[in-house]
């Protein structure tokens, strides 16, 4: 195992422990929301699929690339959307049940 | 050991900007006052995050700016449009095509070594074939969760003679792959294909046998995958940003896996390897055995309901097919019109996802306040006078604490049968997604509405207003 290597599980396992310490704190009734969001951030293999995509030494062809990025992409704007859908829906006790929490959307 | 002096790049400043809006983005999810400022910051991390990548020397901006946007336009129209029931099935697409995308780096990073004509190094061979197999497990098992939910295959449980042999052989192709490749034996790219083709197949091999009623558990599990491959490609490319955020991820899928398997009294492995549910696969027999069941009319349960002091209404996943949340809505509010006390108790495996039922019913415009977990709610059934069970059946199982036969013993489960009446909506007397004999059903003060449970809630509406 390198020195770089290990330095990066550090990393890993830090931001284990400190996923489990923030998500133990999100109540049952956000856990759709919660897994919506979480779904939304593994979109961030989008900086992945950027980074081997667009390289000047890209591995795949333009087809396999546009997939890639495609789906990374799907994952990202597809996730951020349904959260915030979801999320704005969670309002506490209305007065006029009919009106829309607040203007946007 | 010497020491980097090299000036960090201001774009893995970027990253770590990045990496803190998720945590606090997550962090602020712990309310549902500060959930959607927490789902923004998250966002902006992720505007972050991209715009610095793309400032990296990026070629091919045609193929990576199209296949932005046309992901962009079919990520947030298919967002916008779905309905909220069919939100687990969007989770599960979504999820698939993050795993299917990892999966795809991975195979890229490793290409490029080759196409370089490198070697790999251990670490990047040994990390490459893991989020290649995690990615691709995750990106399949999302497909079979996505066609299961959308109900385009049936949500049983698929078993075959020797089906945990199959999958046990599939795994150990993939071990002997990911062997060769680390070891870089002649022609191993040949074998990190092999290792991402059956990982492919392992992925729909596992759901396959999972049952719909354990969908939330699935689904929570193949979002961790997902995280666990985003964390994995960032070892590949050694991207910190990519690997916090994946163990975020990681973190919370595994969290959420554990509940919901301890909401059912049942270990992960049981759930993964059970065919939950498969017993009674073809038997309507369930009606036959449960022939005391008293059904009524919608007027008959709008009467009971009028003179009640507390209702507790119980949703389940047939509130969801039927779209009743709605209706539910309006006849809360009609009973509360008339001095009634409703409240809402949510099984935390009620439904497909996890928090499934509070979706539905923040989207009825239901005050999140209404709505009481499991331990909160169960002492207030004694003093209930009607619960109105709307589609849910398993988690209101009373053989779950009495009858050590049943498949769900142990299970914890809504007090359903402690309150003075019972009213359970039902299409049908089929036993639930279990297959499990339902005894409440039999009770005495159980009585039945059997229909579609929008067009019956709509009726007691109707019953009501006449009163």
């Amino acid at each position: 195992m390198t020195v770089h290597l290990l330095a990066e599980l550090t990393v890993f396992v830090l931001a284990l422990f400190v996923g489990l310490e923030v998500i133990s704190r999100v109540p049952t009734m956000l856990h759709t929301p919660l897994m919506s969001a979480t779904n939304a951030i593994h979109g961030i293999v989008l900086v992945g699929a950027i980074l081997v995509a667009g390289a000047a030494d890209a591995p795949f062809n333009a087809i396999v690339s546009f997939i890639l990025v495609l789906l990374a992409s799907l994952n990202v704007f597809g996730g951020y959307t349904v959260t915030e859908r979801m999320l704005e829906m969670f309002r506490p006790k209305a007065p006029a049940p009919k009106a829309p929490a607040d203007g946007t959307k | 050991m010497t020491v980097d002096t090299t000036a960090a790049s201001w774009v893995d400043v970027a990253y770590l900007i990045t990496a803190i809006c998720f945590i606090f983005g997550l962090r602020y999810l712990s309310s549902p006052k500060t959930a959607r400022l927490g789902n923004r910051i998250s966002a902006v991390g992720m505007l972050i995050a991209v715009v610095a990548t793309l400032s990296q020397g990026i070629v091919n901006w045609w193929v990576l700016g199209s296949a932005l946007i046309v992901g962009a336009a079919i990520g947030i129209v298919s967002a916008q449009r779905v309905k909220m029931t069919a939100m687990p099935q969007m989770v599960a697409i979504f999820n698939g095509a993050g795993g299917g995308a990892a999966a795809l780096v991975a195979a890229g990073e490793l290409l490029k070594v080759f196409n370089a004509n490198g070697t790999p190094t251990y670490d990047v061979s040994f990390t490459s074939v893991l989020s290649a197999v995690i990615g691709s497990i995750s990106f399949a098992g999302s497909i079979i969760a996505f066609l299961k939910l959308q109900e385009v295959m049936t949500g049983r449980p698929i078993t075959y003679p020797g089906q945990q042999i199959v999958n046990a052989l599939v795994a150990l192709v993939i071990l002997v792959c990911w062997g060769l490749v680390v070891a870089n034996v002649p022609n191993s790219l040949e074998f990190f294909w092999i290792a991402l083709g059956a990982s492919f197949v392992l992925g729909i091999l596992f759901v396959l046998p999972i049952g719909g009623a354990d969908m939330p558990v699935v689904i929570s599990l193949l979002n961790s995958f997902t995280g666990l491959a985003a964390a994995s490609t960032g070892f590949v490319l050694g991207n910190n940003v990519l690997i916090i955020a994946g163990a975020l991820v990681g973190a919370s899928g595994t969290l959420l896996t554990v509940l919901m398997g301890k909401a059912m009294n049942r270990s992960v492995t049981n759930v993964l390897f059970g065919a939950f549910g498969a017993i009674k696969t073809s038997t309507a027999a369930g009606g036959a055995k449960q022939q005391n069941v008293r059904s009524v009319s919608t007027d008959d349960v709008a009467a009971m309901l009028a003179y009640a002091n507390q209702v507790i209404v119980v949703p389940g996943y047939g509130m969801a097919v039927a779209q009743a949340q709605h209706s539910i809505r309006e006849l809360a509010d009609q009973l509360e019109k008339r001095g009634i006390e409703v409240k809402y108790a949510i099984h935390p495996v009620a439904g497909r996802m996890p928090g499934h039922m509070n979706v539905l019913l923040a989207e009825a415009n239901v005050p999140y306040t209404s709505l009481y977990d499991m331990d909160d709610i169960n002492p207030e059934f004694e003093r209930t006078d009607v619960a109105l069970v709307v589609g849910a059946n398993d988690v209101t199982n009373p053989a779950a604490r009495s009858d050590k036969n049943s498949p769900i013993y142990g299970m914890p489960i809504l007090d359903v049968d402690k309150a003075a009446n019972v009213v359970v909506l039902k299409r049908s007397m089929n036993s639930g997604f279990a297959g499990i004999d339902n005894p409440l059903f039999d009770d005495p003060k159980t009585v039945m509405l059997f229909g579609d449970a929008k067009k019956s809630i709509d009726g007691v509406i109707a019953g009501l207003k006449a009163l």
